[in-house]
């Protein structure tokens, strides 16, 4: 018996190692701007190409940043999920339109509403090199104080909006 | 005929003003473009994860290639680069982990395994050995082996 204990025990160990591997994202790769103050930008508004956005004006509320384009497809899925949250009022949501034309960009808001408060523009894509951005849609839940708390790449769905954005933006209000 | 003439010869015009956009920059400056390709080499594209930032042709790679040029260019030195994009993407940008604490198994595990398996062999062996020690052949054992060895060459023969 004890002779098939030890290949027995392998494979079951090997076995585990590749169920670990399958259940793992490779495209989620963590980001080293958790627990870090959000990166300052100051960008035009989508909306009103006078006015300016800046991170820093948000010094004082919990807020969610969305990087969003209308070229992303998967954008479309999530949208569902933060206009349901901009109905709810729970969580003020602002945007950053990344590397995309403000004309698409309006036409898309238009066409499947708009959840955010105002959208900011990274024509360029700079902000999103700051904020590690390399999948859009992706999302940052930022503190009072402006750090970065929470960091979802790709779309907010329902599950990860009422698990883990809500109860945590809760607890950085108290 | 003439149209077919007239869209190759669109279609022509179309692929060399993309080559001729591709090829600019590196007109530009070839000593900088070297260094920047060489930097670009020891990072990850992250939309591509199998591909370097030289290599990809994604818009981010594209993109983070400008931004290492053009930080050259502000006389940054490749270090200084490296450590700017480690604290955006983190540690899996650089195609060459650095060794710390949570990178230990990854450097050091496949090592330890081979230490581990030739520990296994050495044991293995030496059990073998003493097994195959403890029972050696009596004299009558012994003259029955040559008898049979003596008589197999002779079977064969006959």
């Amino acid at each position: 018996m004890s002779r098939f204990a030890i290949p027995l025990g392998m494979f079951v160990v090997l076995i585990g190692f590749l169920a670990v591997g399958l259940a793992h994202d490779p495209r989620e790769v963590p980001s080293p701007l958790i627990n870090k103050p959000a990166p300052v930008f100051q960008l035009a508004q989508l909306h009103e190409p006078t006015k300016t956005f800046s991170a820093q004006e948000m010094r004082g509320k919990v807020w969610l940043l969305n990087v969003w384009a209308s070229w992303c497809v998967s954008c479309r899925e999530e949208h569902p999920v933060l206009i349901e949250l901009a109905r709810s009022g729970a969580l003020p949501v602002y945007g950053l339109n990344y590397k995309d034309q403000r004309e698409d960009a309006l036409a898309w808001l238009n066409e499947f509403g708009n959840p955010y408060v105002l959208s900011s523009r990274d024509t360029d894509g700079r902000v999103g090199i700051d904020y590690g951005v390399y999948g859009v849609p992706e999302t940052y839940l930022i503190d009072r104080e402006g750090i970065i708390r929470f960091k979802q790449i790709g779309p907010v769905t329902p599950d990860v909006l009422r698990n883990t954005i809500l109860p945590l933006s809760k607890e950085l209000s108290k | 005929m003439k149209r077919v003439a007239v869209s190759s010869l669109l279609l022509c015009s179309l692929f060399f003003s993309v080559v001729a956009q591709q090829a600019r920059p590196v007109a530009d400056d070839p000593e900088l473009e070297k260094r920047v390709l060489n930097l670009s080499k020891e990072l990850r594209c992250l939309v591509c994860q199998n591909e370097t930032l030289a290599d990809s042709r994604a818009d981010l790679a594209v993109d983070l290639r400008n931004e290492v040029r053009e930080q050259m260019k502000a006389g940054k030195s490749d270090k200084e680069i490296i450590a700017f994009l480690t604290a955006r993407y983190g540690d899996f940008v650089l195609y060459r982990p650095p060794v710390r604490p949570t990178t230990y198994l990854l450097w050091f595990g496949p090592f330890a395994l081979l230490v581990a398996g030739l520990a296994v062999l050495y044991r293995y062996v030496k059990t073998r050995r003493t097994l195959i020690s403890e029972q050696p052949l009596s004299p009558d054992e012994r003259r029955r082996a040559e008898e049979i060895l003596k008589v197999e060459p002779e079977k064969e023969t006959a």
